[in-house]
């Protein structure tokens, strides 16, 4: 993607807003700094590029969704990207939420934006997120006003669009939750069939004193469109972030979910599940920064890889020395459903506090032959009984999502998953 | 219904059946005990056709076929229901589900069509009074953090709606005080009649003061060694297992 990448952030430094310049050749610099990450690259040990190493073209900005297309609705306000562009067709939003297209900002809200973002971030460390930087033309501002609770969600769509040639797509969130605040934000990404976008996706969840924040990011993306990218969260005092991520497969996905707490108190959830087939690959890289005393991490992800795909999980858990009394627990359960399928599991704990409880563990298995046989002994046929105990296995992370119309919606999509036969789904939801 | 003749199985490569012989008729209770390791839990396992868990030789006809050449899932819908002494947890396949794809199966065999959710929601909701489980309960996982006795109340409950032809029921009163008893008894009471059967396995007498048995076996080194009717069951009770043994060797 080379020649392309180097015009295609040509031509960003020239579009975007005049006070951004910095952080494009900022991000710039430190891309063009950065080795291209290969399989001796520890952080990308297991996966590889290739699925990247093609030609790109410039995305067509008149693109639209398809006719017989319909978005999935899964919160009264939505927002609707379509190839990284905004459409006022497809969104509707009155949200007490502050919703700013950096484009748009006005003096103030960019310098707000100058002031936060980038802040989560450690762009040495993920050259993706430099290249996000460099690439940032435009950005969505996400602002949760102090002492606001928001009760309906705000859900996000990125969507891609069937094109002739891949092109890439640069997706920025930045979110701001403000003190005492409570909120809920969704994002869905989502392609056409026929898509060969690369979404080059950063979300920075910035969380300010006793924020509450729910944060569902389900990537949907399938085939030949691929994405990496992340979600950087910054945790202060006694704020708490619960956060539920899902991708099924397509030809590569890297996301890195990386939290970092910066005040005593604060509490993650983190929960996932991912379901590469075929040849797919999915690839979850989690770090959790525990920085300063008194603050908890609950981190479980689940895994079902099927046919040929690979999937990789690698949990890194750092508690600083001063970090004391933290507790963080972290599992990660994996179902291969067949012989050539892989899976690169590895939690990776750096404690350097002497007061933490820390535990993980992760597991690599095939469906429970007990339970098998108990379902069959009721009569369930034993094809039926499989795709009951697979979907079981992730339904229990699912079951623990609060919001009751995002479990509704992908119950079915996940039961999808096990097999395109609606006998043996049809007691899964 | 159910003639077994000169059953030996074995599990994981040992065996534990040394020629079992048993036939049971429509509408008949038989009690099967015995001391620990006399292969009780063994024939309910080579009956349902749990993995390991195999037949070497004999024969065992239910309902005139050959059981042991059946699936497991075929078992269970000619009408073979095994309670088991340890309920298996599923977490995330929920209770109510596991419920309905199991009526269902058995409604399938039958050419029956499956049953709308509110109507089977309704017959799940008067088998869990009857068993004296919350409803609550079936909207959780299967068995997922259940108590010894709420696991044998929903085993209970499952076979409510199968409605089976023979139950064997697996130690299904261990481990349960006087009132938990006292209702999976009655459950069973409530199911007796002239074409269901039933094989009650179990290590204490006490059951069978709630659920009155036609036939007592006393099974000893993987075969039955002694059989007569309830007062055998008292006999038992009052002096123990090793006089049935003795009295063999």
């Amino acid at each position: 993607m080379g020649e392309f990448l180097q015009h295609s952030l040509d031509t960003a430094a020239k579009q975007a807003p005049a006070w951004l310049s910095d952080v494009l050749s900022n991000g710039r610099r430190r891309w063009e700094a950065s080795r291209w990450p290969d399989r001796k690259t520890e952080q990308w040990k297991y996966t590889s590029l290739q699925a990247l190493q093609q030609e790109y073209h410039a995305a067509d900005t008149s693109a639209q969704l398809p006719d017989d297309m319909t978005l999935p609705q899964l919160a009264g306000n939505r927002l609707v990207f379509v190839d990284g562009n905004y459409s006022a067709e497809l969104s509707h939003c009155d949200s007490h939420i502050d919703v700013v297209r950096f484009q748009d900002a006005s003096a103030e809200q960019a310098e707000r934006i100058r002031e936060h973002l980038g802040t989560a971030l450690n762009g040495e460390q993920h050259i993706f997120a430099a290249l996000n930087d460099a690439a940032l033309q435009d950005g969505l501002l996400l602002d949760i006003p102090a002492d606001t609770i928001i009760d309906e969600p705000l859900q996000l769509v990125w969507f891609s669009s069937q094109c002739s040639a891949a092109f890439n797509i640069n997706q920025r969130t930045l979110v701001l939750a403000g003190k005492h605040s409570r909120a809920e934000i969704i994002e869905q990404f989502i392609s056409a069939d026929g898509s060969q976008a690369f979404t080059n996706g950063i979300t920075e969840l910035i969380l300010a004193d006793n924020a509450a924040l729910a944060y569902l990011r389900l990537h949907e993306e399938r085939r030949q469109a691929t994405h990496i990218g992340g979600v950087h969260a910054l945790l202060a005092r006694d704020s708490r972030l619960d956060a539920f991520h899902m991708a099924l497969g397509s030809d590569l996905k890297r996301l890195d979910l990386v939290v970092q707490y910066v005040g005593p108190g604060a509490h993650c959830d983190l929960n996932g599940i991912y379901l590469p087939r075929g040849k797919e690959h999915i690839d979850y890289h989690t770090c959790i920064e525990h920085a300063v005393a008194h603050c908890s991490t609950d981190e479980a992800f689940r895994g079902i890889i099927s046919d040929e795909a690979t999937a990789v999980f690698n949990g890194r858990i750092h508690i600083h020395e001063n970090a004391q009394k933290t507790r963080a627990e972290l599992s990660n359960k994996n179902l291969l459903t067949s012989d050539q399928a892989t899976v690169n599991s590895k939690p990776e704990l750096e404690i350097y506090a002497d007061d933490v409880q820390c535990a993980h563990g992760a597991t690599v298995a095939q469906l429970d032959e007990t339970s098998l046989h108990y379902l069959r002994t009721r009569g369930v046929p034993k094809d039926e009984a499989e795709v009951m105990l697979s979907f079981g296995f992730i339904n229990e992370l699912v079951d623990n999502i609060g919001n009751e119309s995002v479990r509704n919606y992908l119950r079915p999509l996940l039961a999808q998953q096990f097999s395109a036969d609606p006998d043996l789904t049809r007691h899964l939801v | 219904m159910l003639s077994i003749k000169d059953l030996h199985a074995s599990v994981d490569g040992k065996t534990i059946l040394n020629g079992l012989s048993l036939t049971v008729n429509p509408g008949e209770v038989h009690a099967i005990m015995g001391p620990n390791g006399s292969g009780k839990s063994t024939l309910g396992h080579v009956l349902a056709g749990r993995p390991g868990y195999e037949a070497i030789s004999g024969s065992v006809e239910f309902l005139g076929q050959n059981l042991l050449e059946l699936e497991t899932e075929e078992r269970a819908h000619l009408g073979l229901f095994l309670a088991f002494q340890y309920p298996v947890e599923i977490p995330g396949v929920s209770n109510m589900e596991f419920l309905k794809a199991s009526v269902d199966a058995a409604r399938k065999e039958r050419g029956e069509p499956a049953l709308d959710a509110v109507t089977f929601m309704k017959m799940a909701r008067e088998a869990s009074k009857i068993v004296d489980l919350d409803p609550a309960f079936l909207k959780r996982g299967v068995n997922e953090g259940f108590s010894g006795g709420e696991k044998k109340r929903n085993e209970l409950m499952q076979m409510m709606l199968l409605e089976p032809k023979l139950a064997i029921m697996d130690e299904t009163d261990s481990g349960l005080d006087i009132d938990a008893l006292q209702v999976v008894a009655n459950g069973v009471n409530s199911m007796r009649n002239k074409d269901r059967s039933f094989i009650l396995v179990t290590h204490y007498q006490r059951l069978l003061n709630f659920i009155e048995p036609d036939f007592v076996h006393v099974l000893s080194g993987g075969k039955i060694v002694r059989s007569g009717d309830k007062s055998l069951a008292l006999e038992l009770e009052e002096r123990g297992y090793a006089w049935v043994a003795d009295e063999v060797a």
